[in-house]
């Protein structure tokens, strides 16, 4: 498949485009092949998925999905015979495993709060990055390099180095477990990443366009709204996909910060319990469903991350 | 329409003096031309002007109003950029309708006029093609329609044809001066280069190291330069300077010169001894067997029309302008005389011009 892409002036030996050919397809296989994987298991019934050897053919089944979006409680087999007949599919495939649906389960809030937090530290990040990079960018800012070099300097270390005085701070100050708590240190986080990428970005614009507008009669906001932010959009969108990345996977922090009301669907997912152990399907059908959006951000976004990560390497 | 008067215009950046005092006023409807080399201050003037930059001290009247410190969108000033500045986002009606747009005109009323502008420009056919797809000349004309398109007190132009090749620049500066002779705005353009400015400006201002070296109209800025600078700085081949140690007396018409007397200008100031310089316009020199001022060719350099001949002396090498009727073989020893009512005479230590019969009614011509 990558043979026919091959598409330089130079055209390569026919060994070689095979070779590289075979180096793409391996390494898409390595990559692929575990998230096949979890699609695969998300659709297998619980004694499939761990059963050994590992089937690949098997008969799919929906009990991962219904099993992660529900809680059930086993029943007696009296108790079962004595229920009117079942309502509907997942009732049906529920009562197969002697159980009765209790109610749903924290899939769905959990889901919610990793949107609320991911895309609302998403967006502050670039929002707030946004203005520091054109105000960096565009103004005679005090110590400008020595600000810039502390912004940089919070990368400097792992962030979760910092994790036991954050986990201090944040029960002192009551942001333990909240989305307000994860939203800030989500975006405490990615911010020094969006005011470096974007003040790239925006050193790149000419600062005749917001001349020739306030030339005009615009304000200096109006011009950068109207002027400076369109021509910006290609850097805007390629920081959006890194802050939301690093955001929707965050992992050790959610785990460490959030337990109940502010959790976020990864330190959620592994801790999906059925009977005797992991429910491996389950896990499986919520790690699927959570690299929905994640995936459509990206396609969404992708020509300007392509665009982002390689600007300023070639002038138009 | 409107005059421009500068006072005592003062800029520092830091330690940096970008424009040392200047004063000048720009008479309304005139083509004025700051012109000097890279960093003389002539862009950082132009840009205190529109208001992009505050001056540390000193005034600005546009129209007699004082704009100083006003935000350049309370200026009514329009300004040409060297890169265009175009909106990238927006095609070409939106880019000349954009200064209508910004200050809240009705929608049919900027229609109007973008299709005016367009048709004085010759640019209608573009008005719905991106800029991104123009070519340069057309991009300059769409920088001009959005700055004529609102009529303005005064437009600034910022190097406007840097960006063009030589012979599309000509044909924009005739473009230039004849839409400038149409709308009859006050104009001013900055440039480095002096051909530009000697063929659209009615004023010209030579800057150099901040200051303005001199004032005046084309004519006057070639014939009769105020410093060594000036003379140096326009004119292609510049001006030869022949340096000399002697004194000047008023009256005198002509000075001694390691022993041959050249005449000169009727000199109208008295100098103790010390070292001058002699200036000499290319074309102010002929070929003179009996003249004392005696030299070997160096090289000459044909030009069609006429040659550039470069002659050794005892006062440096000398560039003259000859026809080309005359054959001039390199290494041949010539004389060399001038035409001597136009040479200048220059105080050699601060390079000011010395005044002799030169100036006379200079002042208002």
């Amino acid at each position: 498949m990558s043979a026919s892409t091959a598409n330089s002036v130079v055209e390569p030996k026919p060994w070689a485009r095979r070779l590289a050919g075979a180096a793409v397809v391996l390494y898409a296989l390595i990559t692929i092949v575990p998230l096949i994987w979890i699609f695969l298991t998300g659709f297998k019934t619980p004694p499939d998925s761990i059963s050994y050897p590992p089937k690949v053919i098997f008969e799919p089944s929906l009990e991962g999905y219904v099993n992660l979006f529900t809680t059930r409680t086993r029943q007696t087999a009296e108790y079962m015979a004595s229920l009117p007949p079942p309502e509907n599919w997942v009732e049906r495939l529920v009562r197969d495993r002697n159980m009765v649906i209790a109610g749903p389960s924290k899939f769905g809030e959990r889901f919610l709060n990793s949107i609320i937090i991911g895309f609302g530290s998403t967006f502050l990040s670039v929002f707030l990055g946004t203005l520091a990079a054109y105000a960096f960018s565009r103004f005679k800012v005090p110590l400008k390099d020595d600000l810039m070099f502390f912004i940089l300097s919070t990368r400097m270390m792992p962030p979760i180095a910092v994790a036991i005085p954050i986990f201090l701070m944040y029960r002192t100050l009551g942001l333990s477990d909240t989305h307000l708590g994860m939203i800030l240190l989500y975006t405490a986080v990615n911010i020094s990443l969006a005011v470096w990428l974007l003040k790239g970005f925006i050193d790149e614009i000419p600062k005749e366009y917001e001349e020739a507008a306030l030339i005009d009669g615009y304000t200096r906001l109006q011009a950068f709204v109207k002027v400076v932010l369109p021509q910006a959009a290609t850097g805007i969108a390629a920081t959006a996909i890194f802050c939301l990345i690093f955001a929707w996977n965050e992992y050790a922090f959610a785990l460490l910060l959030t337990s109940g009301t502010a959790q976020t669907a990864p330190p959620f997912i592994p801790t999906i319990i059925g009977e005797g152990g992991l429910d491996w399907p389950a896990v499986a059908a919520g790690a699927t469903l959570f690299l929905i959006p994640i995936v459509v951000f990206t396609i969404l976004l992708r020509k300007h991350l392509l665009r982002g990560i390689t600007f300023g390497a070639v002038r138009k | 329409m409107a005059e421009i008067r500068v006072e005592n215009l003062l800029k520092t950046f830091g330690d940096f003096v970008a424009v040392a005092g200047s004063s000048f006023t720009v008479a309304d409807g005139d083509f004025f031309v700051m012109l000097g080399p890279s960093g003389c201050g002539k862009t950082t003037t132009l840009r205190m002007i529109a208001g992009l930059e505050l001056p540390t001290s000193g005034a600005i009247y546009l129209d007699g109003e004082d704009v100083t410190f006003n935000r350049a969108s309370q200026r009514d000033i329009a300004f040409v950029f060297q890169l265009f500045a175009l909106y990238p986002h927006m095609n070409v009606r939106k880019n000349i309708g954009f200064p209508l747009k910004c200050i809240g005109r009705p929608r049919g009323e900027i229609r109007e006029r973008v299709e005016e502008t367009a048709r004085l420009l010759r640019i209608d056919h573009l008005l719905n093609k991106p800029v991104s797809g123009l070519a340069g000349g057309d991009r300059q004309r769409v920088a001009l329609g959005r700055a004529i398109v609102r009529r303005p007190k005064a437009f600034l132009m910022d190097e406007p044809l840097g960006t063009l090749d030589a012979e599309f620049r000509n044909l924009m500066c005739e473009e230039l001066r004849s839409l400038h002779d149409r709308i009859e705005a006050t104009t001013v353009y900055v440039t480095h280069d002096q051909l530009e400015a000697m063929s659209m400006a009615d004023k010209i201002a030579v800057m150099n190291l901040g200051f303005i070296e001199q004032f005046g109209t084309p004519q006057e800025i070639y014939d009769r330069p105020a410093t060594m600078f000036v003379a140096d700085f326009i004119g292609s081949p510049p001006m030869n300077f022949l340096r000399f140690q002697g004194a000047l007396s008023p009256g005198a018409t002509a000075v001694r010169m390691n022993g041959a007397e050249i005449a000169v200008p009727e000199l109208r100031e008295a100098r103790a001894e010390g070292e001058l310089a002699l200036g000499v316009r290319p074309e102010h020199i002929r070929f003179d067997a009996d003249s004392a001022l005696r030299g070997k060719v160096f090289e000459t350099e044909y030009l069609g029309t006429n040659q550039i001949v470069t002659v050794e002396t005892d006062h440096g090498m000398i560039k003259a302008r000859m026809r080309n009727d005359s054959r001039i073989v390199a290494g041949e020893t010539i004389g060399l005389s001038f035409l001597s009512e136009r040479l200048s005479l220059f105080e050699a230590t601060d390079g000011r011009a010395i005044k002799t019969a030169l100036f006379d009614g200079g002042r208002h011509g």
